[in-house]
């Protein structure tokens, strides 16, 4: 895996662009910096001001090569590239509190915005007044969304929310596609029709997702646990209790296997078995190098004792490669079906590369199906 | 203008009461639980089935039956969480270990709800017993049963 430390502050949030050479992030601020890959090193190539609040969500649209973004502001602007600089166009969002998450739909015609006023906003683009247009899902959601997730067939949304569930809407806008056929999760899909709805879990959902054929949607809770919904007549959902810290992004990297990483600063592996429709613990997926053990001497065994009560030292320094809160996962190489490389951004302003094969060769019992 | 000023009345009004979008829980059925069996746990708790070993094993799991989670009842729940506390005093500090491996995911989870309602209210020895019961359970549940504590929205 590969590390690199962009800066001191958290970054809120990240996304690439299509062949993985640029990056654009948001370290903390109103502002997007957009970094170019150069050899082993990374330059800022652009600096997008326009935001009066914190960006909370980017998402870079691989084949049109725009941008969205969307802040604390209560606004989205949609970023292309006309030359050697990125231009805004607002889009009214009718929102009343801040926006938490952005994603463009997979054919890239539609995105949706959750906020916090407790509405998903679906936007698409109207030829005639050439201007970005909203829809609202508001029912039945009763708190803030907190994160977002297109199905292949871009109409179903999967969305996380404070509200303690994990919903699928339809997002189907009429004036841009056509009717859908018929998916595991339902086949009438009339705008706002709630598809799924999640039970048993409590806690917020942070990070939701979907597999690559969309029928299956992961979702990371506040309550330290993991669930998989598989669509059918009755929807079957399995979830499993972990004893880390919250987890608070969530994604497949093949159909069965899942990597979530959260609080606790280091990703983890999940598998999920259809047949016993059950999830269970793959593996830790950072797996620090053993430091040489010092011997400690009597000294500082003394000071432990007095400073800490314990002269236990193995919870002073965190050994993963992250120092801080893993807050977004993305895919970068393969897709949902046969991810060969993820990367993670945290906290502590850093971003880690990691590499499928590797890990699965580094952990012997580490078996991604 | 000096009239209105007069009462303060209005600050005490609770203002989240009155609003609509207030989140308010899906009510679920808890009239019918009772918690756990009083009587069935006392019989646990005298019974010896060999010589000087008390049935603490099968008390332990019996109070950990039946949690009165979704009831509005206070009086339910405070005579469950004095139950629990009972048989958690009476295990010799060295039998603790083996009664929280003798319980299951949820069982620990369960347990660990109950600790920390007894932490709530300490009375004189009780703070000792739940540390050490704490301790154990926190090597088997991790840190994510104590998360889960506290972000349950009904709790025993």
């Amino acid at each position: 895996m590969s590390y690199h430390s962009f800066l001191l502050e958290p970054i809120s949030c990240h996304a690439w662009n299509k062949d993985r050479t640029q990056i654009a992030l948001c370290p903390n601020n109103h502002e997007v910096h957009i970094y170019k890959k150069d050899g082993n090193n990374w330059s800022k190539i652009h600096v997008l001001k326009e935001h009066n609040g914190q960006v909370t969500g980017i998402d870079w649209a691989p084949e049109s090569n725009r941008i969205v973004t969307c802040g604390t502001d209560r606004n989205a602007y949609v970023w292309t590239l006309k030359g050697d600089a990125w231009k805004p166009t607002l889009v009214i969002l009718r929102i009343n509190r801040a926006a938490r998450c952005v994603k463009w739909s997979p054919k890239e015609n539609k995105f949706a915005v959750g906020s916090g006023s407790r509405l998903i906003s679906v936007c698409y683009f109207e030829k005639d007044n050439d201007w970005w247009v909203c829809k609202h899902i508001k029912k039945p959601i009763r708190s803030t969304i907190l994160c977002l997730d297109w199905h292949p067939n871009n109409v179903l949304l999967a969305a996380g929310s404070c509200d303690f569930k994990c919903r699928i809407f339809s997002a189907y806008i009429k004036e841009v596609e056509e009717k859908p056929a018929p998916t595991a999760w339902g086949s009438k899909m009339p705008f706002g029709e709630v598809m799924f709805e999640s039970t048993g879990t409590a806690g917020w959902v942070h990070g939701v997702c979907f597999s690559d054929s969309g029928n299956r949607v992961a979702w990371a809770s506040h309550d330290s646990t993991v669930a998989v919904a598989e669509g059918g007549k009755t929807a079957v959902c399995a979830s499993l209790t972990s004893e880390t810290l919250p987890l608070l992004c969530v994604t497949f990297i093949t159909e069965n296997s899942l990597v979530a990483a959260g609080h606790d600063c280091y990703p983890v592996l999940f598998v999920y078995d259809s047949n016993k429709a059950a999830l269970s613990f793959g593996g830790k997926l950072d797996v620090p190098k053993q430091s040489a053990q010092k011997g400690m001497t009597a000294r500082e065994r003394f000071q432990n004792l007095d400073k800490k009560a314990t002269t236990d030292s193995k919870e002073a320094v965190l050994e993963s490669v992250h120092k801080n809160s893993i807050s977004q996962i993305s895919i970068l190489n393969g897709g949902k079906a046969q991810c060969a490389k993820f990367c993670t951004t945290g906290m502590d302003g850093g971003m880690t590369i990691w590499d499928v094969k590797t890990l699965e060769s580094a952990m012997k019992d580490l078996k991604i199906v | 203008m000096s009239k209105n000023t007069v009462s303060d009345r209005f600050r005490k009004v609770d203002v989240d009461e009155y609003d609509e979008n207030k989140f308010v829980d899906e009510e679920e059925g808890g009239e019918n639980q009772l918690g756990p069996d009083e009587a069935e746990v006392d019989s646990l708790i005298r019974q010896y089935p060999s010589l000087f070993t008390r049935n603490l094993m099968g008390a332990l799991q019996a109070v950990l039956k039946n949690p009165p989670i979704n009831t509005k009842n206070q009086n339910v729940k405070d005579r469950a969480e004095g139950l629990v506390l009972k048989v958690l005093s009476s295990f010799k500090s060295t039998d603790i270990e083996k009664g929280v491996q003798s319980l299951d995911k949820n069982g620990v989870d369960l347990l660990m709800k109950y600790i920390y309602k007894g932490f709530e209210q300490p009375s004189e020895n009780s703070s000792a017993v739940l540390l050490q019961w704490h301790e154990k359970a926190l090597s088997a549940g991790g840190v994510g049963c104590i998360v889960r504590v506290l972000t349950a929205r009904k709790t025993v």
